[in-house]
């Protein structure tokens, strides 16, 4: 594990009573995308900064790129490219002079400022927006030139904070797009997201629940432990079936996805097959008509809902839920 | 009528719902709220010591080139009524003036050598009071205090008061004479006139006097909000996040966020100037690289100051608030307004920290008594000292954390 560029240990932040991150040990490879995933007040922003040094942890040891935080917050900056959760750069600003800055102050002059400003312009396709105002740019553009400021100066490790919030999917795709080139050169990518499409895309995945790791591992050894627990129900009037499989034992929860009743079965629910046949049983009895129910595909959204839920997820060879980072 | 009355009690509603919210973002403000009592208080304090137009006290340096009991007796008269407080004996006109135009002095008694033969003599003799004038204040309070003594010692002297002068004839009274010696029976009747001299703003105009002040004033308001602002600007819009993640020290942030308005400043100088030499025909009389080398001195203290209240303020409103706290002191205790020396002690004791207080010495110092920089160097190192210990609070209350 020489390759580790960050390593927490019984990382913990407290605000008051409240215990916004909860002894987080964590393992991060170098060149990996890894993504934090949980629901708003989860601790993702306070995980992400504790690790840039922003915020003292209240217990624990972090060690990013062989810096200790926060005491050599200094001595990694250099090395870090930081995109808030909030656009953070300069309206009044236009975009190649917000870059110029953000280059500037992470030591950039001369003719390097020039070719880095000029190759992450193009890398963006900013260049025909360079001379606009920062505050005149849609949400897409925004994020593009926050993204382009976070790794103007090459950074070993790029902190992305709910980087695609408010962003068109077309943009969020063209943005993960980049973020796999970025860590295909070398650089390392933490990203925080509540968007279950994103967080799939990732390398390996923590996810957070009250402040705790809830999980941690490759998105596809996540979905493997919800395996055969997933039943996809057809039928009429689905709203009303819906709500009257809600409070069926075999339920963990039910929602609606489009002409389907997408069912996480509960975890002593038995296999799949049997469950789907008791709830089309149940569904009939209660007089639904045209009722189909087959076994389907767990998403992370599955995997998400258990979590939060309280389930312990089985752990297996790769590493999921509680396994050593 | 249903339909306007329920109306009516919508929008009363709709008012109701509106105050209440601000009331409940005010209680929430723990800074404003503070604000709220304390600013009322501050300046009833402050107008209350601070307007003071009754000047007594001015420190007066005093030239007795005579050395008789008779000018120690003057000397102690004019002591007497309050007005001046004799504080440093020194031997020429040219020491007094130089200590008049480094506002260390704000009046000089002169007695000249010759003044008991004169008088005795029947040749009239003249003292005269040396006035720094650039304050119509002190200055009106000197001609007061010159012409009530000229009175005092003409209903003491069996005189003829001439009118229009400050001119008594002197001749003791009979139970004073023997103080005299032996010469008493000398003394015939002669004049000793109070001659007060006004420098720097002969005429008393106001605007010479408020002009440089406000030169200092305007300073203190822009330039402290400026930094002030800056920063706290940078936190409420987020960009602050983004600035501490870099590799930009703290101290680096600060000098670059003071430079550009060190510029500003000298700008803000050359306006006010500008129109007061234009419009108010108030005189320029001292160097103005001096003024510039002060200004600097002094917008670089307010700019420092101004990342102290950073520190504290979370939102611009709050900054402004408490800049708001600091500005009125300085405009009330400085001398800006009212005569410092007329402010009781404690007012002059907050006061002299105050660099307003000090800059103004140098403003009008400079510009209406063609002071050099180099007489100015306490006033100057007071400022200094100021901001030395406001960029030191700054560095240290500013932290490259969140929370």
């Amino acid at each position: 594990m020489s390759d580790v560029v960050v390593a927490t240990r019984g990382l913990t932040r407290r605000f008051g009573a409240q215990v916004a991150v909860d002894d987080v040990d964590l393992a991060v490879e170098r060149g990996s995308v890894f993504g934090f995933l949980g629901p708003n007040g989860s601790g993702k922003s306070t995980l992400l900064r504790m690790l840039l040094g922003l915020l003292r942890p209240s217990a624990g040891s972090a060690l990013v790129l062989g810096c200790e935080m926060p005491r050599d917050a200094e001595r990694l900056r250099p090395s870090v490219g930081y995109m808030p959760q909030r656009f953070s750069l300069y309206e009044e600003l236009t975009v190649e002079e917000n870059l110029r800055f953000a280059g500037r102050v992470f030591g950039l002059f001369g003719r390097r400022l020039r070719d880095r400003l000029d190759a992450v312009l193009a890398e963006h396709e900013l260049a025909p927006q360079r001379r606009k105002r920062a505050g005149a740019l849609s949400g897409g553009w925004k994020q593009r030139l926050a993204l382009s400021a976070a790794i103007v100066h090459e950074p070993k490790l790029l902190v992305l904070d709910e980087p695609t919030a408010g962003v068109d999917p077309q943009s969020r795709r063209a943005f993960w797009e980049r973020l796999f080139e970025l860590a295909a050169t070398g650089t390392t990518i933490l990203v925080s997201t509540h968007y279950m499409d994103e967080a799939v895309r990732c390398h390996r995945l923590c996810m957070l629940r009250d402040g705790r790791r809830a999980a941690l591992g490759p998105p596809s050894a996540l979905l493997h432990a919800l395996r055969g627990r997933v039943v996809e129900c057809r039928v009429e009037h689905i709203e009303a079936a819906i709500a009257r499989l809600a409070g069926a034992p075999e339920v963990a929860s039910i929602t609606q996805l489009g002409d389907t009743a997408h069912v996480l079965l509960a975890p002593g629910a038995g296999p799949a097959e049997v469950a789907a046949e008791t709830l089309r049983g149940r569904l009939e009895a209660a007089g639904f008509s045209g009722v189909s129910a087959a076994p389907g595909t767990a998403a992370l959204e599955d995997v998400f809902v258990a979590l939060m839920r309280g389930e312990q997820l089985e752990t297996d060879a790769a590493g999921v839920a509680g396994g050593t980072p | 009528m249903t339909v306007r009355s329920s109306r009516a009690r919508l929008a009363l509603l709709r008012v109701a719902a509106v105050a209440h919210k601000e009331l409940l973002q005010l209680v929430r403000d723990r800074l404003s709220l503070g604000f709220i009592v304390g600013i009322p208080s501050l300046q009833l304090l402050l107008f209350g010591y601070a307007i003071n137009l009754d000047v007594r006290h001015i420190p007066t340096a005093v030239v007795d080139q005579s050395q008789t009991a008779l000018s120690r007796k003057l000397i102690g008269e004019l002591a007497a009524t309050q007005t001046f407080t004799p504080s440093v004996a020194v031997r020429d006109e040219r020491e007094a003036m130089r200590l008049l135009g480094a506002s260390e002095v704000g009046a000089a008694i002169v007695i000249p050598p010759d003044l008991d033969r004169r008088l005795y003599r029947g040749r009239g003799a003249e003292i005269s009071i040396l006035a720094d004038a650039s304050n119509p204040t002190v200055a009106a309070a000197v001609a007061a205090a010159g012409e009530g003594l000229g009175a005092l010692l003409a209903s003491r002297a069996q005189p003829f008061v001439v009118p229009g002068q400050v001119s008594v004839a002197l001749r003791p009274p009979p139970e004073d004479r023997a103080r005299f010696g032996p010469e008493a029976d000398a003394v015939r009747e002669g004049s000793l006139r109070i001659a007060v001299v006004p420098f720097y703003n002969p005429e008393r105009r106001t605007p010479v006097f408020i002009v440089p002040g406000l030169v200092g004033v305007i300073l203190t308001m822009t330039m402290m909000l400026m930094t002030a602002l800056a920063v706290v600007r940078e936190r409420e819009r987020g960009t602050f996040e983004f600035l501490i993640a870099t590799p930009v020290r703290r101290s680096e942030l600060m000098i670059g966020k003071v430079l550009p308005y060190l510029v500003v400043g000298q700008i803000q100088v050359a306006i006010v100037l500008t129109l007061g030499a234009l419009i108010f025909d108030v005189p320029i009389r001292g160097s103005l690289v001096d003024l510039a080398l002060g200004a600097g001195v002094f917008v670089a203290a307010m700019l420092t100051l101004g990342l102290v209240i950073s520190a504290p303020a979370r939102t611009q409103f709050q900054a402004v608030q408490m800049a708001f706290f600091f500005f009125l002191p300085s405009m009330l205790l400085s001398g800006f307004m009212f005569p410092f020396d007329a402010m009781p002690e404690p007012a002059q004791w907050i006061g002299s920290v105050l660099p307003l207080t000090h800059f103004l010495r140098i403003a009008r110092g400079i510009l209406l008594k063609g002071a050099p920089l180099s007489a100015l160097l306490d006033e100057v190192a007071a400022i200094a000292v100021f901001g030395a210990v406001t960029l030191t609070l700054a560095v240290w209350t500013f932290t490259k954390r969140i929370g």
